[in-house]
C-alpha cells in the first residue's frame, strides 16, 4: 500500500471558526481502491475536514494535492471537476422530480435536455456497481435507502471517483447497510478513492481498508483496519482508555407502568401509521423499539407524549400506588397536571426539544418555567440545573449563555436528556438517543438510560443500531409497517431474526 | 503557481462573538463613514459646504426649545408604534398593521371626544377615550391574529389589507363628521371646550406622550426579557415544535400577542388624537407603521435601542426638513441623505457577524 499513489494529499489544513480551531494542522492521505473510514468524536472536525475537500468550506492554511498536483477547491462545482463527491447526511433532493432528474439537476449540458439518454447512463452505472434505482421512480415515493442511493448515483453520474459518505449508515436498515456496503466493495475494486466517516466500530472494522483518526481537531494517526481494534480505536479517539461494555443489570421489581391498547394513528394524509398496537411498558425496565425508519416510532412516542391525535386506542398510565390515568386525548401539559412525570427526548432535537437559538440555561425552563406565582420568570433555578448538567455530564461549552445551536450534536443531545431526567421522571421517551452520537458520548448516554432504569423509571428506547438494542434493552417490540411484529426478551435475540421481524410481520417466511 | 491555482481573493468568514465595543466601534465607524459619503455628495451635488449642512440639520432637530420638543414627540411616537410591533416580531408574526391599528385606536378616540362630549363629564370622557382607543387598536390586530391561529393565514397580507380598511374608514368618518360641511376635514375638535384632551402637564404639550412611552419602553423590556408570556413569546417564535411539546397553547399566544400588539397601536393613537393633535385624518399615523417595522429590526428587537434608533430617525427627518428649507433644496435631497445614512447603518451588521479575509501576497505564499 506504501507504493500507492495518493489520490488526495491534505497538508497543514487548518480551519477555524470565530475562536473554535475545528481542523488545526491535519494532514490527510486517501488513496484509490481503497475504502478509509474516518474515525473522531463529535466535534473532532471530520465533517469539517471533508467538507474543505467538497469545496463547501475554505481553508483558512494548508494545501490539498489530488494526484499530486496542487489544487485549490473554491466550490463544490470545483470539488467535482477535480472528481471530488460528497453525499452528505441530509439529503438535497428536490421530492416531487425524478431520480433522473435529480441526476442531471444543475449539469450544463449542451442543446436539448435528453432524458432518455441520462437516464441510460444511469442505468449503467447502476449496472455497473450493483445499484438498485429506477431512473424514473419520484423521490417522494422512495425509501431513505433509495433516495441515498440516488445521492451516490448523482456524484457518480457527475464523473467523481473520490466519494466521501458522511454517516451513510445512520438511517439503514441492517440489510440496507449490507447492500450499500456491497456496493462500496464494488466501487473499491473499480480503483475508486472511499471515504466514510462514522461512529459504528463494527461497521469500520467490516467495511474499512484504512482507518484515519482525528481528536479535537487535530490528526492522531492512521492504520490498516486489519491491525487494530474497536478498543484501540476508541481509545485514539477518545484519548484515554474507554470501558467498551453496554450494562444491563437485572429489572428490580417490574410494575406495569405503562398499558397502550390498540393503539392506532393516521397521519394528516389519512395513511396509517400506527395499527392496532398494545403493549405494556414496565417499571425499572428498558423497552426497545426496532423497526425500520418511519414504521411509526415517531407516532408511538408523540401519541403517549400528548403530541399526536389518536384514532383509537388507549394509552393508560399506572402510579406506584396502582392509580390509573388515561393519557389519550390530553396535551402535555394536561398530562403533567395529572402528576404524571412523563419525559421525552424526541428525535428531532433542536427542532422540538430545544430551542437552537436560546442559552443552555434558557431551555433548561422550558419544563419548568410556568412554576412559581410570580408572573416574571425565576432565572436562578434554571441557571443553576444548566450549570450542574454542564458538569455531570461533561458538557463541553463556552458557558451556560452560549447558545445550543452552537454546540455539536453530542452535546446538544447532552443538555436534551439532561433537562429530561432532571424532572425525575416515572416514564421516560426516547427516540434515537444517540443518533449521530461519538462512542464516547453515546455510552455515556447509555448509562444515563440504565441509571434510570435503576431508578425504577419505565424506559420506551427507540432505537436504530440493532446490536445496541440487543445489549441493552430488556425487551424489544419490533415495528413492522406501523404494527407490531412481535415482542421478544432482550437477553438472547438474535440479531438476524430482529431483522426478519422488522421487514415482514412476525418475521417469518410464511407470512 | 498559474493563475487557475490562485486562492480566492477575498473569502466570506464567519467571526466569533465579538466583545461589545468592537461591535459599537465598528457601528460608529459606519455612522462616521455615513457622514463623509453625505458631505462628499452634497459638495458634489450642490456646492453647500458639507459641515453647514450638517450644522443646520442639528439646528433643525434641536435648535430652539419648541424644535427639541416637537424631535421628542416624533421620537416617542416612532417608539410607541415600534415598541407595539416588536412583541409580534419576537413571536415571528410579521405585523405590518401598526398604521391600521393606530388609525382604529385614533378614530375610537374621535368619535368619543364628538359624540359623547355633552352626554357625560370630561373625566368619564377622557376614561372613555382610553378605554375605547386601546379596545379598538387591539381589535383590529386580534382579528389577522384569530385567522392566523385558526387557519394559518398570511399574517403579512392580512395585516397589510387591514390598513387600507382603517384608511378608508377614518376618511368615511371624516366626512360624516366634518366641521364645517364640505370642507373635507373635522378640524380641531371640541376646541373651546377641550372636552376630551388629554390633560398637559408640566405646560409642556408633549411632555405626556413621551413620558407615557418612557413608561412603556420600560415596561416592555421587563415584559419580553423577564415574564413568562415574554418567554412563550420567544420559544413560540423560534419553533412552534418546541413550544406544542413543552405544553404552551400557541393559538393561544398568537392571539394574546397580537391583542397586546394591537392595543399598544391604540395607544399610540390616543395620545395622537386625544394628546397632541385634537383630530384625525387618514394621515396621522403619517407612515410610522411601517417605519416602525425598520426600527424594530434595527435594534434587533431590543427595547432600549429602540430608543436610540427612533431618535436617529427622527433627528434625520427634522434636520432633513430643515436643510432643504434652508439651503433651497428640495426634499428628495434630504432623502438621499437619510438613505445614504440608513444603508450604512445597516450594511455594517455584516461586518460585524463576518469578516473578509483576503488572499495573502504572492511574497508570502512562496516562502
Amino acid at each position: 500500500m506504501e507504493n500507492k499513489i495518493a489520490a488526495v494529499k491534505m497538508r497543514d489544513i487548518t480551519k477555524t471558526f470565530g475562536a473554535t480551531v475545528a481542523n488545526d494542522k491535519v494532514w490527510l492521505d486517501i488513496y484509490r481502491g481503497e475504502i478509509l473510514a474516518l474515525l473522531g468524536e463529535n466535534g473532532s472536525g471530520k465533517t469539517t475536514l471533508m467538507n474543505m475537500l467538497s469545496g463547501i468550506y475554505f481553508p483558512d492554511e494548508g494545501h490539498i494535492y489530488i494526484d499530486e498536483k496542487e489544487v485549490v477547491i473554491r466550490s463544490p462545482k470545483d470539488a467535482l471537476k477535480l472528481g471530488v463527491g460528497m453525499i452528505h447526511q441530509h439529503f438535497k433532493l428536490v421530492d416531487v422530480l425524478t431520480a433522473t432528474e435529480n441526476i442531471i439537476l444543475g449539469l450544463e449540458g449542451k442543446g436539448k435536455l435528453d432524458l432518455k439518454s441520462a437516464a441510460n447512463k444511469i442505468r449503467e452505472i447502476c449496472d455497473l456497481y450493483g445499484f438498485d434505482v429506477d431512473p424514473d421512480q419520484r423521490i417522494y415515493e422512495m425509501s431513505v435507502s433509495q433516495k441515498q442511493t440516488v445521492e451516490i448515483v448523482k456524484v457518480l453520474y457527475r464523473g467523481a471517483d473520490i466519494l466521501i459518505l458522511d454517516e451513510p449508515t445512520a438511517v439503514l436498515t441492517p440489510q440496507e447497510t449490507d447492500k450499500l456496503f456491497a456496493v462500496l466493495r464494488n466501487m473499491r475494486d473499480a480503483g475508486k478513492a472511499i471515504v466514510i466517516i462514522t461512529h459504528k466500530m463494527h461497521e469500520v472494522e467490516a467495511l474499512s481498508d484504512r482507518v484515519a483518526v482525528l481528536r479535537h481537531g487535530q490528526f492522531i494517526g492512521d492504520m490498516p483496519t486489519k491491525d487494530t481494534n474497536a478498543q484501540e480505536m476508541t481509545n485514539m479517539m477518545v484519548g484515554h482508555p474507554v470501558v467498551l461494555n453496554i450494562d444491563r443489570p437485572e429489572p428490580v421489581d417490574p410494575k406495569p407502568r405503562l398499558v397502550v391498547k390498540n393503539l392506532t394513528v393516521k397521519n394528516v394524509d389519512g395513511i396509517v401509521k400506527l395499527d392496532d398496537v398494545s403493549f405494556t411498558a414496565n417499571s425499572g425496565e428498558i423497552l426497545g423499539i426496532a423497526g425500520i425508519s418511519g414504521c411509526g416510532q415517531k407516532e408511538l412516542l408523540e401519541s403517549i407524549a400528548g403530541l399526536q391525535p389518536t384514532e383509537g386506542g388507549s394509552v393508560c398510565y399506572i402510579n406506584d400506588d396502582g392509580e390509573e390515568e388515561e393519557l389519550l386525548g390530553k396535551n402535555p401539559l394536561e398530562i403533567a397536571d395529572k402528576g404524571v412525570t412523563l419525559s421525552f427526548v424526541p428525535e428531532d432535537r433542536l427542532g422540538m426539544g430545544l430551542v437552537g437559538n436560546m442559552d443552555l440555561s434558557d431551555n433548561m425552563m422550558l419544563r419548568s418555567f410556568r412554576s412559581g406565582h410570580s408572573i416574571l420568570t425565576d432565572r436562578k433555578n434554571p441557571r443553576k440545573l444548566a450549570q450542574s448538567v454542564v458538569d455531570e455530564l461533561g458538557v463541553v461549552t463556552p458557558g451556560i449563555t452560549t447558545p445550543v445551536r452552537r454546540l455539536s450534536g453530542g452535546n446538544v443531545q447532552k443538555v436534551l436528556v439532561g433537562r429530561e431526567i432532571a424532572s425525575a421522571p416515572t416514564v421516560l421517551l426516547t427516540a434515537y438517543a444517540v443518533r449521530g452520537l461519538d462512542i464516547n458520548s453515546s455510552y455515556l448516554i447509555y448509562d444515563l438510560i440504565n441509571k434510570q432504569k435503576e431508578k425504577g423509571v419505565a424506559v420506551i428506547y427507540v432505537g436504530e443500531d440493532l446490536d445496541v438494542l440487543l445489549e441493552l434493552a430488556d425487551r424489544i417490540l419490533v415495528l413492522c409497517g406501523g404494527k407490531v411484529s412481535g415482542i421478544i426478551p432482550g437477553r438472547g435475540a438474535q440479531k438476524r431474526d430482529v431483522g426478519m421481524m422488522m421487514t415482514k410481520l412476525g418475521g417469518n417466511d410464511n407470512e | 503557481m498559474n493563475k487557475q491555482n490562485q486562492s480566492p481573493l477575498v473569502h466570506i468568514v464567519k467571526r466569533g462573538a465579538l466583545p461589545w465595543y468592537t461591535a459599537w466601534g465598528i457601528r460608529g465607524g459606519a455612522i462616521l463613514l455615513a457622514l463623509i459619503v453625505c458631505a462628499i455628495v452634497t459638495t458634489v451635488v450642490t456646492g453647500d459646504n458639507p459641515l453647514q449642512v450638517y450644522a443646520t440639520m442639528f439646528e433643525g432637530a434641536f435648535g430652539t426649545a419648541r424644535k427639541s420638543w416637537t424631535t421628542m414627540q416624533s421620537t416617542a411616537m416612532l417608539l410607541g408604534v415600534s415598541l407595539a410591533v416588536t412583541p409580534a416580531f419576537r413571536m415571528r408574526f410579521w405585523n405590518i398593521g401598526g398604521e391600521g391599528q393606530v388609525l382604529a385606536g385614533g378614530l375610537a378616540a374621535a368619535a368619543c371626544m364628538i359624540c359623547l362630549a355633552d352626554a357625560v363629564p370630561n373625566w368619564l370622557l377622557i376614561i372613555l377615550c382610553v378605554v375605547t382607543s386601546i379596545a379598538a387598536g387591539a381589535l383590529w390586530a386580534a382579528i389577522p391574529a384569530f385567522f392566523k391561529a385558526k387557519w394559518n393565514t398570511n399574517e403579512t397580507l392580512f395585516t397589510l389589507m387591514m390598513n387600507y380598511v382603517a384608511i378608508q374608514l377614518v376618511a368615511f368618518f371624516v366626512i360624516v363628521w366634518e366641521v364645517p360641511k364640505g370642507a373635507g376635514k373635522i378640524g380641531i375638535i371640541n376646541q373651546s371646550t377641550e372636552l376630551g384632551w388629554l390633560p398637559v402637564i408640566g405646560n409642556q404639550k408633549y411632555l405626556l406622550n413621551i413620558l407615557v412611552i418612557a413608561v412603556l419602553t420600560v415596561g416592555m423590556y421587563i415584559y419580553l426579557n423577564y415574564s413568562k408570556h415574554g418567554y412563550e413569546i420567544a420559544v413560540v417564535g423560534e419553533s412552534e415544535k418546541t413550544a406544542r411539546y413543552v405544553g404552551i397553547k400557541v393559538e393561544r399566544v398568537i392571539v394574546r400577542t397580537m391583542l397586546l400588539s394591537g392595543a399598544i397601536c391604540g395607544l399610540v393613537g390616543l395620545l395622537l388624537v386625544s394628546g397632541t393633535d385634537h383630530t384625525v385624518t387618514t394621515t396621522i399615523s403619517a407612515g410610522r407603521g411601517f417605519t416602525a417595522v425598520m426600527i424594530s429590526w434595527l435594534a434587533k428587537f431590543n427595547p432600549l435601542i429602540m430608543v436610540f434608533v427612533s431618535l436617529l430617525i427622527a433627528f434625520l427627518e427634522k434636520g432633513a426638513g430643515e436643510i432643504s428649507t434652508q439651503f433651497g433644496l428640495n426634499q428628495s435631497f434630504s432623502d438621499i441623505l437619510t438613505g445614504i445614512i440608513l444603508f450604512f447603518i445597516i450594511g455594517c451588521e455584516f461586518f460585524i457577524t463576518y469578516k473578509l479575509s483576503f488572499r495573502k501576497s504572492e511574497k508570502k505564499e512562496a516562502k
